[in-house]
């Protein structure tokens, strides 16, 4: 006997809502991780839904560090990191884990400054403000780069990620290839220990917090910016030309790329003269044999769309789609995985 | 009429109402254990040191808790430096001056305020707090007391004094309705016996009133801390999310409540999980230690009268 | 001033006054200063959530990231979802804990018992997600709203035992002992008589502690993890009011943040519909306070 009648007519309400929505099963594939593709996943998941309505992918941002340490922990179906996995935390799976890449990005470094001025920075300038020896607006390292631009004397407010983030790691992998000091003293990683700044969760958190707050810097994958139009720098490359982050400068650093027969590749500070220096893949994180029959089946039908189909929404939402050869080694991958 | 053998249901019944009231023990036995075991490897690793390293570098793989507990520490004070006094005052209001009519409305609104959920009082706090401090409390705060290394530095917005005036609002009802139930249980013999003397209002409140309650008062402040402590939500929203120790009320901070929301589904190496559950442990331990204290003080108060804690 | 009361001179007497209507002054700006911020919240909740409630919110799933519309329908149904669960878990234990303490137990153990209850409402709520992860995610492999269920109803325990206890010490003693007397079963007496007059103000309990609950987000962070779906299973992760509002509040869209605003206002309305309930059931009980 339940203890009196009102709680026990709202369990009964809110049960016949549960078990109503239990009769009409549809299979869910749970995946997390990476917030720097969030975009074009969930875009993905809700077109593919329309083509089989019979499976759900339910995608939740939660970092590239929660998508390694998830999947290795077996708490979701697939992972998804845009920094790839480390030696130790592979061996550290239970059975083999593959890196997946799906698409390339580049991370911009978005600002908020009155009249949202058009920076040009450099990799060293660039470290110095994330090391917080750069502190205001007005320094002549960052004036001397933008001799038509009037800055402000105020005070830089730098933003970073507070969760583990691929995003991160490719800013950071990025800042450690151009500056020695970075190098020594922070070095790369999903988290890494930052010598200023305020910290956002996520890509939309960073984002958020760069639109929130006057004089603030921070990196953010290229669709956050534009979505948001927040104005993002255009950066020296390796080869010393400026270029800002286009499609066509993410497609021109995955070409000058070597890709290993694990995937696992960096391609910041690329060498191509028309490459965009902050470029990162981003790969989903998937067991080469899969336990449950059904989702595994589920989930190989659903990568080869994406290789097919899916790579056409790339585009549109500022994501660089891969080279046909890569996507071709990409799909054998796929192929192979047992289930 | 019942038979001997009618005892058993008796007895099974009592003894599945022990039971639950036992899962009381049990829960708190298994929540100190389960952090316990979580944090064996950084506790074994660090060992106290843990407590006073002000590190947080998951590339090198090193742990200090410092940052979290001074962020933790100085953003509950502020909210008790704010909220004690603002608390007090109105329980005082409330008991000894309001006119009867207004006082259920007033305590009805405190109930209310109460009842507002840490993350709305977040979202509250971005879109509508965090830039009035910023553009107008702040600099108005450096322009007249910038010679106080608390009020230099830059204007972020998010920043612990931020956290500090959102985490007062949030106490401000438990401390009020506290203060609330200890000055109604003065004796009002106490205030009589003053007025007769020919006090005033204030006088009989400072005499009678205020002496006799302080035990009871400073109790409430405690209870109010150990809430303080566990915000996570609305402080993660507005802090800034950055381990440093800074003097400047205006610099960012980090929680040990909000580090672990943050961090705590994506720590990768073991090492970094587990040194997130001792940030859990040292929590869950001062929060359990100050709730105690509570508890004591107001007990020895009221005597066996129940205070009510939600 | 300390030397002074002994100089009743009209002036001094002046001066007494004045100083106390100072501080019945300040008195009043401090509780108006209290019940500010309810105000303003309440103030933007109601201009920036009414503005931003369509019907879209209630009938529609979440959009991908950054495309604008979309509703939080599912989160909607998924606090319910969870707030039935935390009471299947948390109300037998709490009113049968309560039970046994007003009608059972000694005195010094029921000390302890009641201690130990204000203890454990104290510990922080991020703490129930951790250990909620530990026993149920990581053994079962997966966030599921089974987890999140868990992880809030174990907050109600205290909550429900201890009011549980209060409304049954009210009940008069000799209801139990005429019951006893015409030689009815100890546990049926409990049960029948005891707690059915007191059910009321146990309902009362049990929504207090729901209301408490419902707006929880710490615990679920790590359990229920929030869904863009439906959840059609309860083993698989779930969508929740409060996971959402504090997702899309730290996002960069504008229409993210519109639709934080309505999610805050639909989950106050449904706090304070819960705290409503509880004055018009504890109405007739409130003499007793």
């Amino acid at each position: 006997m339940l203890p009196f009648k009102s709680t026990r007519f709202a369990l009964f309400t809110a049960l016949a809502a549960l078990s109503a929505s239990v009769s009409s099963a549809q299979m869910l594939i749970n995946g997390a991780g990476a917030t720097f593709p969030q975009q074009i996943y969930t875009k993905w998941f809700d077109e593919y839904q329309k083509i089989d309505p019979s499976v759900r992918f339910n995608y939740q941002g939660i970092g590239s560090g929660g998508g390694q340490k998830q999947i290795l922990a077996e708490t979701v179906d697939f992972g998804a990191s845009d920094g790839p996995m480390s030696d130790d935390n592979l061996a550290k799976a239970p059975r083999t884990l593959w890196h997946i890449p799906t698409v390339a990005g580049a991370v911009v470094v978005s600002y908020n400054l009155t009249g949202n001025p058009q920076l040009n920075l450099d990799g060293p300038t660039l470290a110095s403000i994330f090391l917080g020896t750069i502190t205001k607006w007005n320094d002549p390292a960052i004036a001397g780069q933008n001799p038509d631009v009037k800055l402000p004397a105020d005070d830089i407010v730098v933003v970073h990620r507070s969760d583990g983030s691929g995003t991160s790691f490719i800013f950071t992998d990025y800042l450690s290839n151009v500056s020695a000091d970075w190098k020594q003293k922070v070095g790369k990683g999903t988290s890494v220990s930052w010598p200023v700044g305020l910290g956002g969760k996520g890509n939309a958190g960073v984002a958020g917090q760069v639109k929130q707050t006057p004089g603030a810097i921070g990196y953010v994958e290229l669709a956050y910016a534009h979505q948001n139009k927040l104005p993002f720098a255009t950066l020296k490359n390796a080869s010393g030309v400026y270029m800002s982050a286009t499609i066509d400068s993410v497609t021109a650093a995955l070409a000058a790329a070597t890709i290993p027969e694990d995937f696992r590749f960096s391609m910041v500070n690329s060498p191509g003269i028309a490459a965009y220096p902050i470029c990162g893949t981003t790969w989903l994180l998937v067991y080469a044999e899969q336990k449950d029959h059904a989702k595994g089946e589920k989930l190989v039908q659903f990568l080869k769309w994406a290789y097919s189909d899916g790579e056409k929404f790339a585009a549109g939402l500022d994501y660089a789609p891969l080279p046909e050869a890569v996507v071709k080694r990409a799909l054998d991958r796929v192929q192979s995985i047992k289930y | 009429m019942p038979g001997p053998g009618s005892r058993a249901p008796d007895i099974a019944f009592k003894w599945v109402a022990a039971l639950a009231a036992s899962m009381i023990i049990v829960l708190i036995v298994l929540v100190g254990w389960q952090l316990y075991a979580g944090s064996r490897m950084s506790l074994s690793k660090f060992g106290p040191s843990f407590l006073w390293s002000s590190e947080w570098d998951p590339v090198q793989d090193k742990y200090g808790a410092l940052p979290f507990i001074f962020g933790t520490l100085v953003s509950s004070l502020l909210a008790l430096l704010i909220a004690v006094p603002l608390g007090v005052a109105t329980a005082i209001f409330l008991t000894e001056l309001a006119p009867q009519k207004l006082r259920q409305p007033i305590v009805m609104a405190i109930e209310m305020l109460a009842a507002v959920p840490s993350v709305i009082f977040g979202l509250w706090g971005i879109f509508v707090l965090i830039p009035w401090l910023r553009d107008h409390l702040f600099v108005w705060l450096r322009h007249y007391f910038g010679f106080l290394p608390l009020f230099q530095g830059p204007i972020y917005g998010v920043s612990m004094l931020a956290a500090g005036i959102v985490v007062a609002i949030m106490i401000l009802p438990i401390i009020t309705s506290i203060s609330r139930e200890i000055l109604r249980s003065v004796p009002n013999l106490q205030r009589e016996a003053a007025y007769a003397l020919g006090a005033t209002r204030w006088e009989v409140l400072k005499i009678a009133v205020l002496s006799y309650a302080r035990r009871g008062l400073f109790g409430a402040a405690v209870l109010g801390l150990g809430r303080a402590l566990g915000e996570t939500m609305a402080v993660t929203m507005v802090i800034g999310n950055r381990p440093q120790i800074s003097a400047s009320l205006f610099a960012p901070g980090y929680t040990l409540a909000s580090v672990i929301a943050n961090e705590f589904t994506e720590a990768t190496s073991d090492l970094y999980l587990n040194s997130l559950f001792e940030l859990g442990l040292v929590l869950m331990g001062v929060a359990i230690m100050v709730n105690i204290a509570a508890q004591v003080m107001l007990k020895s108060m009221t005597g066996s009268g129940p205070i009510k804690v939600n | 001033m300390a030397a002074s009361p002994y100089l009743p001179t009209e002036r001094f007497a002046r001066w007494r006054k004045a100083k106390s209507t100072a501080v019945t002054c300040v008195l009043v700006l401090c509780a108006l200063a209290v019940i500010a911020p309810l105000f303003l919240v309440i103030y933007f909740l109601i201009v920036h959530g009414s503005s931003s409630i369509d019907i879209n919110f209630f009938t529609q799933l979440p959009k991908p990231t950054g495309e604008d519309g979309g509703g939080m329908a599912n989160a909607i149904v998924g606090t319910m979802e969870l707030l039935a669960m935390a009471s299947i878990v948390g109300v037998p234990l709490g009113v049968l804990g309560g039970i046994y303490l007003a009608e059972y137990g000694s005195d010094k153990a029921n000390d302890w018992l009641r201690f130990a209850a204000d203890v454990l409402n104290g510990v922080p709520s991020i703490v129930w997600g951790m250990v909620v992860y530990l026993m149920l995610v990581v053994p079962f492999k997966t966030f599921s709203a089974y987890a999140g269920g868990v992880a809030l109803g174990l907050m109600m325990v205290p909550l429900v035992m201890r009011t549980t206890e209060e409304v049954l010490i009210l009940v008069p003693q000799s209801y139990r002992e005429a019951a006893l007397a015409l030689g009815v079963a100890r546990w049926k007496v409990i049960m029948v008589i005891v707690v059915r007059t007191a059910l009321k103000g146990i309902a009362t309990g049990v929504i207090v502690a729901l209301a408490r609950i419902a707006g929880e987000t710490a615990p679920l962070l790590f359990t229920a993890l929030g869904n863009n779906f439906w959840n059609h299973n309860l083993k698989e992760p779930i969508a929740a009011l409060p996971l959402q509002i504090f997702a899309y509040a730290i996002s960069p869209y504008d229409d993210w943040h519109r639709q934080a605003w309505a999610g805050a206002l639909v989950l106050m309305a449904l706090i304070l519909a819960l705290n409503i309930t509880v004055r018009i059931l504890s109405r007739d009980r409130t003499h007793n306070h």
